[in-house]
């Protein structure tokens, strides 16, 4: 699992771990059912405090990206909690609105958004198996 | 295995300072310090040279006596009880002095014999890891190779809490990267603890829990690292009108700009920090995260030592 933690980004480091390995899960790179690094492990390797990493991986258990099975380690859930299609939208609007007002300060009409977020979906979704 | 963030009571504090004092001559080199370091937590000191970093690590060894204030480490006077203190404080100062006239080996069995929970496997391991050749003398080890004797000897007893000054200064980025594993793994295991001065922010973003800000021999900020970023916020600014002169604004740590835009590192609540900005007749453009580095810069600057971190 390749992780990359940029520390003075201003972004927590926890957050980005749990953002990254979100979109390894919801692109579909890391399977239901994998494994992933133990605390300790993944803490060397990112270089990062093991309390982060700690704290990333109950994040995603609760939001049931991922599990802990007794005494053997954290895995990718086999069904990822489904969310109600409002749910879904409402964890969406915050960085749609982002997005839009980031365009609009740049002068990048709608239509170029639009035509933006589907070369980059083709390229996201490419990345599926 | 690794529990999530300790709790941080002064009663599980393995290092807890009060009110610390200390002048040199007509100098005051600490003023006032109180500072605690939770068990099993990575603890970050972050000031300029000559901020006061070494001066306090060498009161909570017990080097110096404190001239106002309480010490406590292990839940013990490090200088009423020196020899309990340091049988389990692993140290690394800056300047790394070791024997220079011994080898390698030399070394190890030289401090093998000052402490009782030596760990031979474990000092040969990092030896090993480390790439120190046993029969090198000390003085002929290159600034990093020495940064790793001086670490191997800290660690191989296996201390209760790790205290290292500065323990990157001068180094390349591999040794550092070695140096930050070593920390990682200290606390992964058993809970043990780590305080570090240090002045590369980014280091101290990556590994640390908790993080002091000192200057001028005063903590500016002291707290989880999570709570003072998320506290702290880079603002862009519109006014309604040019302001006459740089504005000022509650809870602006620093602004620069022109015109009618400016930006700022800012203190507080988000709901907070909209209601200051609509009071001097600007909006809210943008809002962005802030590095420990800008926080730093933005403190240092607006000279507010106001610590709302600080724990009691």
């Amino acid at each position: 699992m390749q992780l990359r933690i940029h520390p003075s980004s201003g972004v927590p480091i926890y957050r980005q771990v749990v953002d990254q390995i979100r979109y390894l899960i919801t692109s579909g790179r890391l399977a239901p059912g994998a494994e992933l690094p133990g605390i300790r492990a993944l803490a060397e390797q990112l270089l990062v405090n093991p309390n982060t990493i700690a704290r990333a991986y109950l994040e995603l258990e609760r939001a049931e990206m991922l599990m802990k099975r007794h005494g053997a380690g954290t895995y990718v859930a086999e069904s990822p909690r489904k969310l109600t299609r409002n749910q879904r939208a409402s964890a969406l609007t915050e960085s749609v609105d982002a997005l839009l007002m980031q365009a609009a300060q740049l002068g990048v009409g709608y239509e170029e958004v639009v035509e933006l977020l589907e070369e980059r979906h083709a390229r996201v979704t490419s990345n599926t198996p | 295995m690794t529990s999530l963030l300790p709790s941080p009571s002064s009663a599980d504090s393995v290092v807890s300072v009060n009110g610390l004092t200390r002048r040199f001559g007509s100098r005051i080199a600490l003023d006032e310090v109180s500072l605690h370091v939770p068990r099993g937590s990575i603890f970050g000191l972050v000031g300029e040279n000559g901020a006061g970093k070494t001066t306090l690590l060498r009161h909570v060894l017990g080097l110096l006596r404190p001239e106002a204030g309480i010490v406590r480490v292990l839940g013990l006077d490090p200088v009423a009880e020196p020899v309990e203190v340091l049988s389990r404080t692993g140290y690394l100062s800056e300047t790394r002095d070791l024997p220079d006239w011994m080898r390698v080996d030399e070394l190890l069995r030289y401090t093998r014999a000052f402490y009782r929970t030596w760990d031979a496997n474990y000092a040969e391991e990092l030896r090993r890891q480390f790439e120190l050749p046993p029969d090198q003398r000390i003085r002929s080890l290159s600034q990093g190779q020495l940064a790793k004797a001086g670490l191997l000897v800290a660690l191989a007893f296996r201390p209760e809490l790790l205290v290292l000054d500065e323990p990157s200064s001068g180094l390349d980025p591999v040794v550092r990267r070695d140096i930050l594993e070593a920390i990682i793994r200290t606390v992964a295991e058993e809970r043990r603890t780590v305080l570090f001065s240090s002045h590369l922010l980014d280091e101290i973003e990556r590994v640390c829990d908790y993080v002091a800000m000192i200057r001028a021999g005063r903590v500016l900020l002291a707290g989880r690292l999570d709570d003072i970023k998320a506290a702290h916020h880079r603002l862009h600014l519109r006014f309604g009108a040019t302001p006459h002169r740089p504005p000022r604004i509650e809870r602006a740590l620093s602004l620069c700009g022109g015109g009618r835009e400016w930006s700022g590192v800012f203190y507080g609540d988000r709901p907070l920090l909209t209601r200051s900005v609509e009071a001097v007749g600007a909006e809210i453009l943008e809002e962005e995260p802030v590095s420990l580095d800008e926080i730093f810069v933005a403190r240092s600057s607006s000279g507010w030592s106001e610590a709302p971190y600080q724990e009691s």
